[in-house]
């Protein structure tokens, strides 16, 4: 377990998170969140509530956020579970972080679809700007993680950064996101590639080509 | 080359709008409350006189998996659809792109088929990572509220059904429908043991049926046009339209809707530009996701993409997500990268599985780079043999099949390496692979 996220010093967070509560906003979605599946039925909520708390504490440090013991234990309580219910799920699923991230999470997909379109490139680019795996750089901007399948095979290969996918990449788009990212603007999202518009063939789609440019019906034709 | 008046997702691209006037204008919605209304019953015969099978990878038939729920569920014990948007199989992308262009197919869908198995409320399990597409998915489900499609008297029908978006948080196993069952009630995603099947205690230990989203997304257009009309394409037992999602080395990767049955040489050429370097470079082929077997260029280049048709080659249509490779590629690392992706999201609960993974991974890293003993390819088939079929779900089956099809077809190009690095003849150092 070598790659396992270094879980900070509990004292620390516990001095820096204990007080960990929903913002007014955020109270009013967990309630939302909570009336989605049955009264007696709330641990399903530990999922969404983590996300929530996740969001919550990245809104906090203006970063992509994480999730501090003192975190996990307030869902816990706003749950109605034992703390252990809500640790094994946060540990579970990959999208929880239990370690500080960047201001960006650039999460590379490694998986074979990408690979075979060059996401070595892509990891190759990262590097070049000075982002390594596992690792934050020192001026708190990126965190790289290499993960699995995002599912936008056929717009390979791709990385999610915060929020966004940006697909269709090489080495050079790649550099220019991040270079952009550092900069402070907001580079397009979707596919890199010139012209295209999502999965549709490189150079306009082979199919469904009165849909460019209106809402065509095609009840009339049936 | 099907026809765009037969194509079921015509805003796939989403040129235009996913909004609810914009799919109404599309057709979805139209006098919903019609289809309905011809009865429970007769919704699933059509179904079923369709051949729709499930789009989700195992091909079951969608009506008879209808059939099984009870006819009339207790009030304490409701019916419950849960339709599995956890995308996560490498070269699948399809359920994304209905879902960020055609929401309300989705949406409508699950209305129907919510009714037809007598469900009180449908949950859509969206993977996590796909988060611009759960915008558009809630922002979806909203507007169908607001204008009375779904919630109570549902588009009029006199039927309640609510529909619930629910995200994961990053896990390929909770595709996997019991445990995504189990994400569902907030837990780990670990499956469970069937039987029971869903069917009889499922979420929430209710009845439950798992259906894929195009399973479900292209149920009302089978009701408008006609079980007929759907079954009028591919082979028989392989009816319908199908979204095809071809990625890797061809000219131009793309998500297409295609009859069932298409050949695998049609749908190429006519979609994807043809294979990068022409048809003499192709390698291989992923057919269906990368749990399936692999297929050498000379099987797949005339073979039918349908279930049947991939089974004779030894293979399986699976989510229809068609990885290709050229020659260029370096095919043991192509499936040692997907050992180390079922290594790093096996559950953990079953131990051939969770230590099977592991270990099939590191040695096929040793096999990609030669770094190994010829007489160890039958030692890592044997040990496939013994983690598949041996653990709760298909994700050990999954994880040893891509390693097996590898040492059926490409047996020779592992032994080249090995030989490469070993010139010498000596037998490497034995050390255990942990």
């Amino acid at each position: 377990m070598a790659d396992a996220p270094q879980i900070p010093d509990e004292a620390e967070t516990r001095a820096r998170w204990g007080n960990f509560a929903w913002t007014a906003e955020n109270a009013e979605k967990a309630r939302e969140i909570a009336s989605r599946y049955p009264e007696n039925r709330r641990l399903s909520c530990s999922i969404p509530f983590l996300d929530l708390a996740q969001r919550q504490v990245g809104a906090e440090t203006n970063t992509q956020g994480w999730l501090p013991i003192p975190v996990i234990e307030f869902v816990a309580r706003e749950i109605g579970a034992p703390y252990i219910r809500i640790f094994e799920v946060a540990t579970f699923y990959t999208m929880f972080n239990l370690a500080p991230v960047g201001r960006y999470h650039v999460q590379v997909c490694g998986t074979t679809p990408c690979m075979l379109r060059g996401s070595d490139d892509v990891m190759a680019a990262c590097k070049s700007r000075g982002l390594h795996k596992g690792g934050t750089t020192a001026d708190g901007m990126f965190t790289l993680t290499e993960v699995e399948c995002l599912g936008n095979c056929a717009s390979a290969p791709m990385v999610q950064i915060n929020d966004d996918n940006y697909e269709d990449l090489d080495f050079d788009r790649t550099v220019a996101i991040l270079d952009a990212l550092a900069k402070g603007e907001k580079p397009k999202a979707g596919s890199q590639e010139p012209g295209r518009h999502t999965v549709e063939a490189y150079g306009g789609p082979t199919n469904l080509t009165a849909m460019v440019s209106e809402n065509h019906d095609f009840r009339g034709e049936w | 080359m099907l026809a765009d008046k037969d194509r079921i997702f015509t805003n796939v691209y989403g040129f235009q709008p996913w909004n609810l006037p914009a799919a109404q204008k599309r057709g979805d919605w139209d006098a919903t409350k019609n289809l309905m209304a011809i009865g429970q019953d007769a919704i699933i015969d059509k179904i079923k006189a369709s051949g729709l099978r499930g789009r989700g990878g195992a091909g079951f038939p969608t009506g008879m998996k209808w059939s099984f729920m009870p006819k009339e569920p207790r009030a304490d014990r409701p019916n419950f659809l849960v339709i599995n948007a956890d995308e996560s199989e490498p070269g699948s992308c399809k359920d994304r792109e209905i879902i960020r262009h055609d929401p309300h197919k989705l949406i409508e869908g699950a209305l129907i088929a919510g009714y037809a198995m007598r469900a009180r409320a449908a949950y859509i399990y969206i993977r996590g990572e796909y988060i611009r597409e759960a915008e558009v998915l809630f922002a979806a489900v909203k507007e169908a509220y607001a204008a009375g499609l779904i919630g109570k008297n549902a588009s009029k029908s006199g039927y309640d059904f609510d529909v619930f978006v629910h995200r994961g948080a990053g896990a390929y196993i909770c595709g996997e429908e019991t445990a995504m069952l189990e994400s569902l009630e907030g837990k780990k995603g670990q499956p469970r043991l069937k039987p029971p099947f869903p069917a009889g205690a499922g979420l929430y230990g209710c009845p439950t049926t798992v259906n894929n989203v195009e399973s479900i997304a292209v149920v009302p257009t089978i009701l408008r046009r006609g079980p007929e009309w759907f079954a009028s394409f591919g082979n028989e037992g392989n009816k319908g339209t199908k979204l095809f999602q071809i990625s890797g080395h061809v000219n131009k990767p793309v998500v297409v809707e295609e009859a069932m049955s298409i050949s695998f040489r049609e749908l190429i050429e006519k979609h994807c530009g043809g294979i990068r370097g022409g048809w003499d470079n192709l390698l291989a082929v992923i057919p269906g996701g990368s749990s399936v077997p692999l297929v050498p260029a000379e099987q797949i280049m005339d073979c039918p993409m349908d279930f049947d048709g991939l089974k004779a080659v030894g293979s399986g249509l699976g989510t229809a997500a068609v990885i290709v490779m050229d020659k260029s590629t370096d095919i043991v690392r192509a499936i040692s990268r997907l050992s180390y992706f079922y290594k790093h999201e096996s559950c953990g609960q079953c131990t051939p599985c969770r230590e099977g993974t592991g270990w099939m991974w590191r040695v096929m890293e040793r096999m990609r780079t030669g770094d190994a003993d010829i007489s160890e390819i039958d030692t890592l088939y044997q040990v496939t043999k013994q983690v598949e079929g041996h653990t709760i779900c298909a994700l050990g089956d999954a994880a040893a099949w891509p390693i097996q099809g590898l040492i059926k077809h490409f047996r020779p190009e592992m032994e080249r390496r090995i030989v490469e690095r070993n010139g010498s003849g000596e037998a490497p150092m034995m050390e255990a692979a942990e």
